[in-house]
């Protein structure tokens, strides 16, 4: 009965919540009244009209999927990079790693300082090489863009450790057999290497999808939504509506809609990847 | 091969500056002077300090920081102490019960804490825990606990239970073997914890935005935004302030890297 406390926690702070969650998103509440009215599936319905939530939701995927394969690709890069026992590799695993210990929210910021308009880093140097400036947050699609890279950059780094632990636990003489046997680096790296190390590729898509469907600080920080609302993510129109809006059922539809989405994705990424997997045995 | 190894070097080289760039032109924006014509990408001649006094008392950042500190030091602690408690039998006792616990606590790693905003601030509101500390703490002892779990029982898995019939034998209890004779050997496991469970609550942003907006209840993420979003043109303070405020997360990291980067594998690899 030692998990007893642990339950308990998680059953009043998650679980019941949870259900509550499900019973406000049929009704009309708006986050203060002591009344408000069944409206049965209204605020599903509502949904699928609305041009703000199929913004979001596009934007949400995006975030989750396009930084989970933009830092998968670039840490498993890293990875093989680091992994060559080069002089100085230590110190670019601790660079790479640096972001992870800092708050999102405050790397948001740093990548606000690069890129605003006035005086950015990034128009400084484009004036310098002779460009125009550019304001990627007043744009739709570069402000999603930026978002993503922010969101990569800052994390890119887990995805590096869980490769190079996953490149260390390959045996060596696996390698070498193929090596004696005539296969080329490239085709060692796709026949030996890449599936041995699926476990860390599924596990590591698996926290990159659920993490990105999280993604809130960052948004916040750089464009808090903005343009209009071209770069908000489901976390973040759910907090705008319900502090913001006054509009608790529907925030409360839209957190189940997130969990849903968190659900089916992380499990259709753990199933097709984890069919993949290879037994080192 | 030597231009191999060169072109592995330069590989190294740029991707180290590229993820330095970042960070540099933070720091040269946090000590120049406002309103200094001179290009953000190079080294300023002089550190200004008053961006930093300037961030420290407007954004007060000493009272989120002490914030921060005290709701991480709490919840760490109780998140382990919890967390260990449930894993012990959870991972020894391999009954379906047991198994069916397991799961679910395993399975609310899915839970994003956004999805249930709502209900979790109406169930605040209905405990009188906004603007208390105990309140976000409890919720990222919540929130932490199937990772440390995972961590926990994983770990205990690989003790071989001998120990435990030995201990029994000898007369100890089932928390006196825990915590006297199975805790020292998770070592490991729980510099693990306490490395990812410090560094997510140490930097958290939703838990204390949503709940904790008093001035003198807020965290330093917290302090940080509504400085931010009140003085966006101050750049210079803002950037002292995201320098102030992470300082802290990265003197520790660099101190004991070994035992962050260790820490974090161990966490990724089993999670």
């Amino acid at each position: 009965m030692f998990y007893l406390p642990a339950l308990i926690l998680i059953v009043t702070f998650i679980g019941y919540p949870f259900i509550r969650g499900i019973a406000y998103s049929v009704t009309d509440w708006d986050g203060f009244s002591q009344t408000f009215s069944f409206v049965g599936l209204d605020q599903y319905a509502r949904m699928l009209t609305d041009q703000r939530v199929v913004t979001v939701l596009l934007n949400t995927l995006i975030y989750a999927i396009g930084s989970t394969i933009l830092q998968n690709v670039l840490g498993l890069g890293y990875a093989l990079l680091l992994d060559q026992k080069l002089r100085g590799s230590k110190l670019v695993r601790t660079i790479v790693y640096l972001p992870i210990i800092v708050s999102n929210l405050i790397m948001g910021y740093i990548w606000y300082f690069m890129v605003r308009f006035n005086g950015g880093a990034l128009n400084e140097f484009l004036g310098a090489i002779g460009q125009g400036p550019v304001n990627p947050l007043a744009d739709r699609n570069l402000a999603v863009l930026v978002i993503v890279l922010a969101n990569t950059f800052q994390y890119v780094g887990v995805a590096m450790i869980l490769y190079l632990s996953g490149l260390q636990a390959i045996p060596r003489s696996l390698m070498e057999a193929a090596e004696i046997d005539g296969a080329s680096p490239w085709r060692r790296f796709w026949n030996v290497t890449l599936p041995l190390l699926a476990p860390s590729v599924t596990i590591s898509a698996v926290v990159n999808v659920i993490g990105g469907l999280n993604i809130f600080a960052v948004i916040v920080a750089l464009t808090n939504g903005g343009p209009g609302y071209a770069s908000a993510s489901l976390g973040t129109i759910t907090y705008q509506l319900y502090f913001g809006e006054q509009n608790a059922g529907y925030a409360a539809a839209l957190g189940i809609l997130t969990f849903t989405l968190a659900a089916v994705l992380g499990l259709t990424t753990l199933y097709f990847l984890r069919r993949r997997e290879v037994e080192l045995s | 091969m030597t231009i191999r190894r060169g072109m592995l070097y330069a590989g190294l080289v740029i991707v180290a500056i590229a993820h330095l760039v970042p960070f540099y032109l933070l720091i040269v924006l946090a000590t120049r002077t406002p309103g200094s014509t001179s290009s953000i990408w190079a080294i300023p001649s002089t550190i200004n300090w008053p961006n930093f006094s300037g961030a420290w008392e407007g954004a007060n950042l000493g009272s989120g920081l002490v914030n921060t500190f005290i709701i991480t030091a709490c919840s760490i602690v109780g998140a382990s102490v919890i967390g260990l408690l449930a894993a012990y039998p959870l991972a020894r006792r391999l009954t379906r019960g047991n198994g069916a616990v397991y799961t679910s606590i395993i399975a609310c790693m899915m839970v994003p804490n956004l999805t249930i905003l709502v209900p979790l601030y109406r169930f605040m509101v209905d405990i009188h825990g906004v603007n208390e500390r105990w309140a976000v703490i409890l919720l990222h002892i919540t929130f932490n606990l199937p990772t440390i779990v995972f961590l926990y029982a994983g770990a205990l898995r690989s003790i071989p239970r001998e120990l435990d019939d030995a201990a029994a034998i000898d007369g100890a209890g089932r928390l006196r073997t825990l915590f006297s004779v199975l805790f020292p050997l998770l070592a490991p496991a729980t510099a693990a914890v306490f490395v990812i469970v410090g560094i997510s609550i140490w930097n958290d942003f939703n838990f204390s935005l949503f709940f904790l907006h008093a001035s003198d209840v807020k965290t330093v993420t917290v302090s940080m935004s509504s400085f931010f979003s009140q003085y966006n043109s101050y750049v210079e303070r803002a950037a002292a302030g995201c320098l102030i405020s992470s300082l802290p997360m990265v003197v520790l990291f660099l101190a004991l890297q070994k035992f962050f980067i260790n820490g974090l594998s161990t966490g990724a690899v089993k999670g």
